[in-house]
């Protein structure tokens, strides 16, 4: 089942130094925890999708820490749900050296393939504790419907 | 590129004395290490790690001589069926070894939106001063 397209986002700040410096912590983290992988989207952000269904709605979260609400968009599309968003740096910290960057900064953009018919008006979202949850209520066709069996 | 000074990943630390060879398996196996971002200011050291789905109940910062474990327990979505998962259920665990010119007694920990904020203030003895001269 191919549920989603991935769409390379965009990537802002980009200079040698930082490729290097997102190489090392690539390899480092490789060699820190071997059953990660390779982060599918090297120096860019995917952030990781889920999609659940209860008898009414299908439900889709995304891990998205230190977003605000208002750096969220989200959209349907003929049966495709596209969150996507900007996480910028919120705090400088005046003179500092970096001594970690592992957190990515910039635009993101995350689609999926809905399996269901969802009614687009009734559509709610939540931010909370850096997850995104989508509530999508499926439209009543979607639904499964009890059919009674008459007896004669 | 980043100099690996005072604050460390335990596994950096073991990286970088066993020459030639490969981090060896450490005991944070099972947990999903957070990615973090460090800066050192003239005051200390900020500490920011990502743990989406971790709320403050959730979020337990030990200190044990000079090390300092940042653990996340998060719940996940219940109430359905998954379809689909790239999230791992697992919790959030990492381990540094602190600069001893940090005062481990004013360290302190925030957590907004899913990204835990640690203060690591230095002692006051260690920060640079400026000394007039008569």
């Amino acid at each position: 089942m191919k549920l989603m397209r991935f769409q390379r986002p965009h990537v802002s700040n980009w200079s040698p130094l930082d490729q290097f410096e997102s190489l090392r912590n690539e390899i480092n983290r490789l060699f820190e925890n071997p059953l990660a992988g390779v982060s599918e989207n090297f120096n860019t952000w995917a952030p990781a999708l889920d999609l659940y269904e209860d008898k009414d709605n299908l439900v889709a979260t995304a891990e998205l820490p230190g977003m605000k609400k208002e750096e969220i968009e989200i959209s349907l599309h003929e049966g495709n749900l596209t969150i996507a968003g900007e996480r910028k740096v919120e705090k400088q910290y005046g003179e500092k050296e970096t001594q970690r960057s592992e957190r990515f900064f910039g635009r993101f953009q995350r689609t999926i393939a809905l399996p269901k018919t969802v009614d687009a008006n009734g559509v709610k979202a939540a931010y909370k504790d850096g997850v995104l949850t989508v509530t999508l209520p499926k439209s009543p066709e979607a639904k499964p419907k009890q059919i009674a069996v008459s007896t004669n | 590129m980043s100099t690996m000074t005072q604050t460390e990943d335990r596994t950096t630390r073991e990286y970088n004395s066993n020459s030639g060879g490969v981090a060896q398996s450490e005991p944070q196996r099972g947990y999903l290490q957070p990615p973090v971002n460090v800066v050192e200011t003239k005051d200390g050291y900020i500490l920011e790690a990502e743990m989406p789905g971790v709320g403050k109940d959730g979020l337990e910062v030990l200190l044990e001589n000079n090390e300092l474990t940042i653990v996340g327990h998060r719940r996940s979505f219940e109430g359905g069926e998954p379809l689909y998962r790239e999230s791992v259920d697992r919790d959030f665990r990492r381990t540094f070894v602190l600069d001893p010119a940090i005062d481990t007694a004013k360290i302190t920990a925030r957590v907004e939106r899913g990204v835990l904020t640690l203060n690591l203030p230095k002692a006051e003895q260690v920060k640079p001063r400026k000394i007039s001269v008569e």
